[in-house]
């Protein structure tokens, strides 16, 4: 391997001529510059154009996930069940956080669900573009099709949880009501907000490969400002003596907003009054905030991933 | 070949290189240098550091100048680690230059999907997702299904495709990566090394398939270590060691000054000796240009 440690000067022994030649050559016949970053609106009818391997590339990551387990597919059902049944029994049975909210364990798997389908999209866009350098060197595609694939997979993931959660609502007595069809559009705001940071991440990540160390962290500490386990509602109240300006500034967080609606949506005791004012605006305003920031945010430095 | 003697304005280029220049950067080198204190200081000081705290920088290539016209077949010939498949890559568009421009008609595409496929999916899914990958519409690959599973000759020992990658021989799994990526028409083609795959009979049948390619390609690339495949293929060498520039023209001469550099016909495997410190420089590395 030929190395050198510093980047030689200039070296002059380039054709002297050649330089203002060739651009002029290459000008000439229009060709274009190899690898440059295509304009926004190019850049969104190109990733348009791949939306098929968008998908086919999730559902094969989403289907080679349990291909050489026994059980197979059952593990898309089975993994959510169990992780509701482990969080079940350390916080509703072991710590008894429950006091005061009513139909306890969909409340509970309702937000684990909800919450991992966040989380999960997240970590998957840090390692989205620095864990394929392989894919981003070898073939050509608007770089943003992967954080969105990945997303898309989770999305996948969270069908069959969703699956499980219905048989679970149904289970506890939960009846099925009308308003579950609002599970619909707040999936939908959830899954933009969550391409936008993952977008964000996979560029930061691709830079940092050290942030998909740093962010299991970042996010467990999320997780439990979130109200995943317990009601910021409850815990906010008027008797809790913490001050009144607390509540609304916890739910002000994008995923006590998409966790709270889907809660709204799905579980009958879960009324309106517990919802954080606005939250339809703070769910479309979340969801445009970071789903065309973090996709310009992205694009910006298109052309430099892939550089090792 | 025909092309190389008339320089004249009917002559397209479709790939400049212009002093291009190509660097790795590599973190965590060094003895003793990719310490926890290495690490903090070369995020507080910043670049200053890099090289200090053990970023280590390969300068792959070094500054490569050379115009690619319509038509020609170019081979990339050079010692293990002499920076060819870089250039390819750089040539794609997948790989950002340090100094310098390459100028393209249209995409380049290089030959290979292997980082898209997945072990675990059958070998059907496959031929779709990698159709997919290389921006082949549903259509397209449903219409050259049949002709790629037939061209990998998977299916040949029984019913193979419809059993996970994961299960081919490594033969097997060759074969079909090549079948996939060969699927597709390209303007401009770069091809590393891929004739070396399988057995006798699929060397050969991929041969063709290359030259098919070729005449549908408006230029090719062709990176290999075998002279044998650079001469039935190409009419134009490009020869590059240790990052550099050393020779550029008509197959032939190159490849006489290669294997005398290399020690022999086509023993471009062994290791090599250390170049001369000054290598000539070539009247031919300087491309003709269209008056």
């Amino acid at each position: 391997m030929s190395q050198v440690l510093h980047t030689p000067p200039p070296t002059t022994s380039a054709p002297a001529a050649g330089e203002d030649d060739l651009a002029a050559l290459a000008a000439r016949h229009g060709l274009s510059v190899s690898g440059a970053r295509p304009s926004l609106p190019d850049y969104v009818r190109q990733l348009w154009a791949r939306r098929h391997f968008i998908g086919a590339f999730a559902t094969a990551k989403l289907t080679a996930q349990y291909s050489q387990a026994k059980l197979g597919q059952v593990w898309q059902v089975m993994t959510p069940l169990l992780n509701a049944a482990v969080y079940y029994f350390i916080f509703g049975v072991l710590m008894n956080t429950k006091r005061g909210v009513e139909d306890y364990v969909p409340f509970l798997v309702t937000g684990v669900f909800v919450w991992t389908f966040t989380q999960s999209s997240i970590m998957a866009g840090t390692r989205a573009i620095s864990g394929n350098l392989g894919l981003v060197r070898a073939l050509h595609f608007p770089r943003a099709a992967l954080p969105v694939s990945f997303c898309l997979q989770q999305l996948q993931q969270l069908m069959f949880s969703m699956a499980a959660l219905v048989v679970i609502l149904l289970a506890f007595g939960v009846p099925p009501a009308a308003s579950w069809v609002l599970a619909v559009p707040a999936l939908v705001l959830q899954f933009v907000f969550n391409a936008g940071v993952s977008l964000v991440m996979a560029r930061v990540g691709s830079k940092i490969p050290d942030m998909a160390q740093l962010m299991p962290f970042l996010l467990r500490t999320w997780m439990y400002g979130s109200g995943v386990m317990f009601s910021i509602h409850h815990m906010t109240g008027p008797d809790s003596g913490l001050p009144s300006w607390v509540g609304p500034l916890l739910q002000v967080n994008p995923a006590v907003v998409y966790i709270d609606l889907m809660r709204f949506a799905l579980i009958d005791s879960f009324g309106g009054g517990m919802l954080p004012d606005h939250v339809w605006a703070m769910a479309v305003g979340w969801a445009l905030v970071a789903g065309i920031g973090g996709f310009i945010y992205f694009w910006k430095a298109e052309e430099t991933y892939g550089r090792g | 070949m025909a092309d190389n003697t008339n320089p004249t304005d009917e002559r397209v280029p479709t790939v400049v290189a212009d002093g291009v220049d190509i660097v790795y950067r590599v973190n965590g080198t060094g003895a003793g240098r990719g310490s926890a204190t290495a690490a903090l200081n070369r995020i507080l000081r910043g670049k200053k550091a890099e090289k200090a705290a053990g970023v280590r920088r390969v300068h792959a290539v070094k500054n490569v100048s050379f115009v690619a016209y319509r038509g020609e077949a170019i081979g990339l010939i050079g010692t293990n680690g002499s920076g060819k498949s870089t250039l390819l890559k750089a040539v794609a568009g997948l790989l950002p230059v340090e100094n310098g421009h390459i100028y393209t008609d249209g995409q380049p595409s290089l030959l290979g999907v292997n980082a898209a496929l997945m072990n675990d999916l059958t070998g059907e899914r496959n031929v779709h997702l990698g159709g997919l990958a290389m921006g082949m519409s549903r259509a397209q690959i449903k219409a050259r299904y049949q002709e790629i599973v037939d061209f990998s000759g998977i299916n040949d020992k029984g019913d193979f495709i419809t059993l996970p990658m994961r299960t081919y021989s490594s033969g097997m799994a060759a074969r079909l990566r090549f079948s996939i990526a060969a699927a597709k028409d390209h303007d401009v083609l770069l091809v590393d090394e891929a004739l070396a795959t399988g057995d006798r009979s699929f060397q050969k049948r991929s041969e063709e398939r290359i030259r098919e390619l070729r005449k549908h390609a408006g230029t090719v690339f062709l990176v290999s270590h075998s002279n044998k495949s650079i001469r039935d293929t190409c009419d134009r060498v490009l020869w590059l060691e240790r990052g550099e520039l050393r020779m550029d023209g008509p197959t032939e001469e190159v490849l006489r000054e290669y294997e005398k550099f290399t020690g022999g016909p086509d023993k471009a495997a062994r290791p090599a000796p250390k170049p001369k410190p000054a290598p000539k420089p070539e009247p031919k590395a300087k491309a003709p240009l269209p008056s």
